[in-house]
């Protein structure tokens, strides 16, 4: 029997195993609207307030889950309101799979109502994208898209489906599920060369990146540091790769990494990179980058291979057949110079922090640790908020860091936490501040809507405080355009608005009691947290800097 | 700088020249000449890409091999390849400069496809080197307009680029 194009969609939506799609309605897909009110019981549809914010939930369902997100939205404005969505899910490359509609075919090219060329529009930020332009193509494509999403080294796929494709009818047959592209055997000379290098270090270091979360490899990458007695240091986009408490993982490196994690690095002769691709943000100057150092790199996407730092030797592969090749010929070693020297830089770095009761960033965010367990995703938003968040939660399990990376999109947070709490049934924890949240606030609505467990704690600090801090640290402080004070948002009564529950916190005893009750609901609650302006993320890596000119104390 | 051509072979459809040019503008390379056109399988184009390039070339190429619609990448070198480009100039024309033309064209094997007393079109063809030595000899009589197709190349011998048709059954529906 011959069926529409929009239902050929949601079937295929469904049996690809769709649980949930994100989404707007809107004139060129009311088709496949229809559809998905008839398919209601078998695919779950999660209307937001803005498609950016469908975009974000869709990215923060699949960072969450490791499934394909999925995110609906019409051509014109619909389909660019993706585009922030979809350019953060390519920086970091997430499996997603984002539907638009577009005008009839014969409109097409005449700049009709809410036409845009949105397969162009975002050809530099997907994986790669699709114009239906017949029915017959139409679920070749949507499982194709499907199998790119998930293949290989993840990312997002936009399908474009004209209104004239959806009314369309034409035969479905039903298919399993689409396994990825089968993954390049890895080659025993590349092994055979990183295994020399490895064995011939005195201060081996293995870092990682996000690829050692959508690999999969956390537990093999554990079991390699045990077996050369290296360190762990992570991108931001590798947090909760490994749990925070190993004893050899010595946190974040980069522009505000941890002090022991990034020097270790600067000072390692062998540096395992796997699954991250030495990001500006990460490296600091290339040139001064892990001086001493042989670079092993290892990675999904061989396009990363020799891209932005020199390396030793290349691997191009999956890093958990990568690591466990590694692991079947590489014999136990034993570094006590180098794990001692490491212990120092530890020591060093406790010491420059010293505890104190200060309502801080630092200390709110520990508090939060005392509240979350090892099953709650931790969401951030993107400036002073993410780095506090990156460098103070501690994480017990994989995929429990939700963040922007690549892109740093102001504005990810709401929508992604809702979504990373719709995948995964926990109460999810965004820590944001007054600028990332007042960029997609409207997605309070949502979470009232569908009474979605999300913890959003704003630390108000009444500034846009990264920017901020670089316009103290290197602009004279000249503070333009910076301090949004005058706006004077009240955020409890705003919360109160939405039909969500707010409070109000200017001391660690009123953050407890408005925890107590957050952690305690059953659906959206947000909490303001005001700090004081001058807070600053360190330690800090000034541009152009490397490793070795980390600032720890602002006046050092 | 170096000179680098490569064969690219792609899925012959709609949008699919614009995928592979949008990746060297967005990332920064620069092409030199570009060429595309079906092979003898209909389901695919060859483009033939040159760029000059230093420490970039295998980036370039693994940015080319990642795309959904690229089949195969192949570096066509110098000493194993043959390459040709095409070119068609209008030059002025008189009586007094009529011999000297005559004789490059004589010289360069080139031919002359359009004749007028006042301007002359000559049509090369040749490795890159021996089109740009003719349009030096030719600049001094005044060139009124040319056009060069840039470089379609070959590897020599059986070698080859094409992709089986199980390689193109893997690539992308649509």
């Amino acid at each position: 029997m011959k069926i529409s194009g929009a239902e050929i969609l949601v079937k295929t939506l469904i049996e690809q195993g769709t649980e949930v799609v994100f989404g707007y309605p809107g004139g060129q897909v009311i088709n496949i609207y229809d559809e998905l009110y008839k398919h209601q019981d078998k695919l779950k549809h999660v209307l937001t307030a803005h498609e950016q914010g469908a975009a974000h939930a869709a990215d923060g369902y699949a960072r969450a889950t490791g499934k394909v997100g999925v995110v609906i939205a019409t051509s014109g404005p619909g389909a660019t309101n993706l585009v922030t969505g979809i350019a953060t899910a390519y920086l970091d490359s997430i499996p997603m799979v984002a539907i638009t509609g577009n005008v009839s075919c014969p409109l097409i090219g005449k700049d009709s109502f809410q036409e845009v060329d949105i397969t162009g529009v975002t050809m530099p930020i997907t994986k790669h994208n699709f114009f239906v332009n017949s029915i017959d193509k139409l679920a070749g494509i949507i499982r194709e898209a499907f199998k790119l999403a998930k293949s290989g080294r993840p990312g997002p796929v936009l399908v474009d489906i004209p209104k004239d494709v959806q009314t369309a009818l034409f035969d479905y047959e039903p298919a399993d599920v689409v396994a990825p592209y089968p993954k390049k055997p890895v080659t025993s000379a590349a092994i055979a060369k990183a295994v020399e290098i490895i064995m011939a270090a005195k201060k081996p270091y293995i870092y990682i990146g996000g690829g050692a979360i959508s690999g999969d490899a956390g537990k093999e990458i554990e079991a390699l540091a045990e077996r050369i007695d290296a360190v762990i240091g992570t991108s931001m986009m590798g947090l909760s790769a490994v749990p925070t408490k190993h004893p050899r993982f010595l946190g974040m490196v980069g522009m505000h990494g941890h002090y022991a994690a990034s020097i270790a690095m600067h000072h390692s002769d062998c540096l395992i990179t796997l699954g991250a691709r030495f990001s500006d943000r990460a490296t600091g100057k290339t040139s001064k980058f892990a001086p001493e150092a042989k670079i092993i790199h290892i990675d999904i996407d061989a396009a990363e291979l020799e891209k932005n730092v020199r390396t030793d030797v290349g691997i191009s592969g999956d890093i958990k057949e990568v690591v466990e090749k590694l692991l079947a010929v590489l014999p136990q070693a034993k570094h006590d110079d180098w794990r001692s020297h490491v212990e120092e830089l530890r020591k060093k770095e406790a010491a420059s922090d010293p505890v104190d009761d200060r309502f801080s960033p630092k200390n709110i965010i520990r508090l939060l640790n005392t509240y979350k367990n090892a099953a709650t995703p931790v969401v951030t938003d993107v400036g002073q908020n993410q780095m506090w968040a990156a460098q103070y939660a501690e994480f017990e399990q994989p995929r429990k860091f939700i963040s922007s990376g690549g892109l740093g999109t102001m504005g990810f947070g709401l929508g992604a936490a809702i979504g990373s709490a719709i995948a995964t049934g926990e109460r999810s924890v965004l820590v944001t501040g007054d600028g990332g949240f007042g960029m997609c606030l409207t997605e309070l609505a949502t979470a009232v809507t569908y009474n979605v467990p999300v913890t959003v704690v704003i630390l108000n600090n009444t500034v846009l405080g990264m920017v901020r801090q670089w316009q103290t640290l290197f602009f004279g402080k000249r503070y333009s355009n910076t301090d949004i004070s005058n706006r004077q948002t009240d955020f409890v009564k705003l919360a109160e608005a939405f039909g969500a529950s707010g409070y109000r916190a200017e001391n660690e005893s009123e953050l407890k009691a408005a925890l107590d009750a957050a952690f305690a609901s059953d659906g959206p609650v947000v909490v303001e947290c005001m700090i004081n302006k001058d807070e600053f993320v360190l330690p800090m890596v000034p541009p152009g800097g490397s490793m070795d000119d980390l600032i720890v104390k602002v006046g050092d | 700088m170096e000179r680098y051509v490569v064969a690219v072979l792609v899925n012959n459809k709609f949008g699919v020249l614009n995928r592979v040019t949008s990746m060297f503008r967005r990332r920064g390379f620069n092409i030199d000449t570009l060429t595309v056109g079906e092979t003898q399988n209909p389901k695919l184009s060859r483009i033939t890409l040159s760029f000059l390039g230093s420490d970039n070339k295998d980036q370039i190429i693994r940015q080319l091999e990642k795309m959904p619609d690229v089949h195969k990448v192949q570096e066509l070198e110098k000493g194993s390849s043959v390459s040709r480009e095409l070119l068609l100039i209008k030059i002025n024309n008189s009586s007094e400069a009529r011999q000297d033309i005559l004789a490059i064209v004589d010289v360069f094997r080139a031919k002359i496809i359009d004749y007028a007393p006042d301007s002359v079109t000559i049509e090369v063809t040749g490795e890159s080197g021996k089109v740009n030595a003719i349009i030096d000899l030719l600049r001094g009589f005044g060139i009124i307009e040319m056009c060069r197709t840039g470089i379609v190349a070959l590897t020599r011998g059986k070698e080859n680029v094409l992709a089986t048709d199980a390689e193109i059954e893997e690539g992308s529906e649509g």
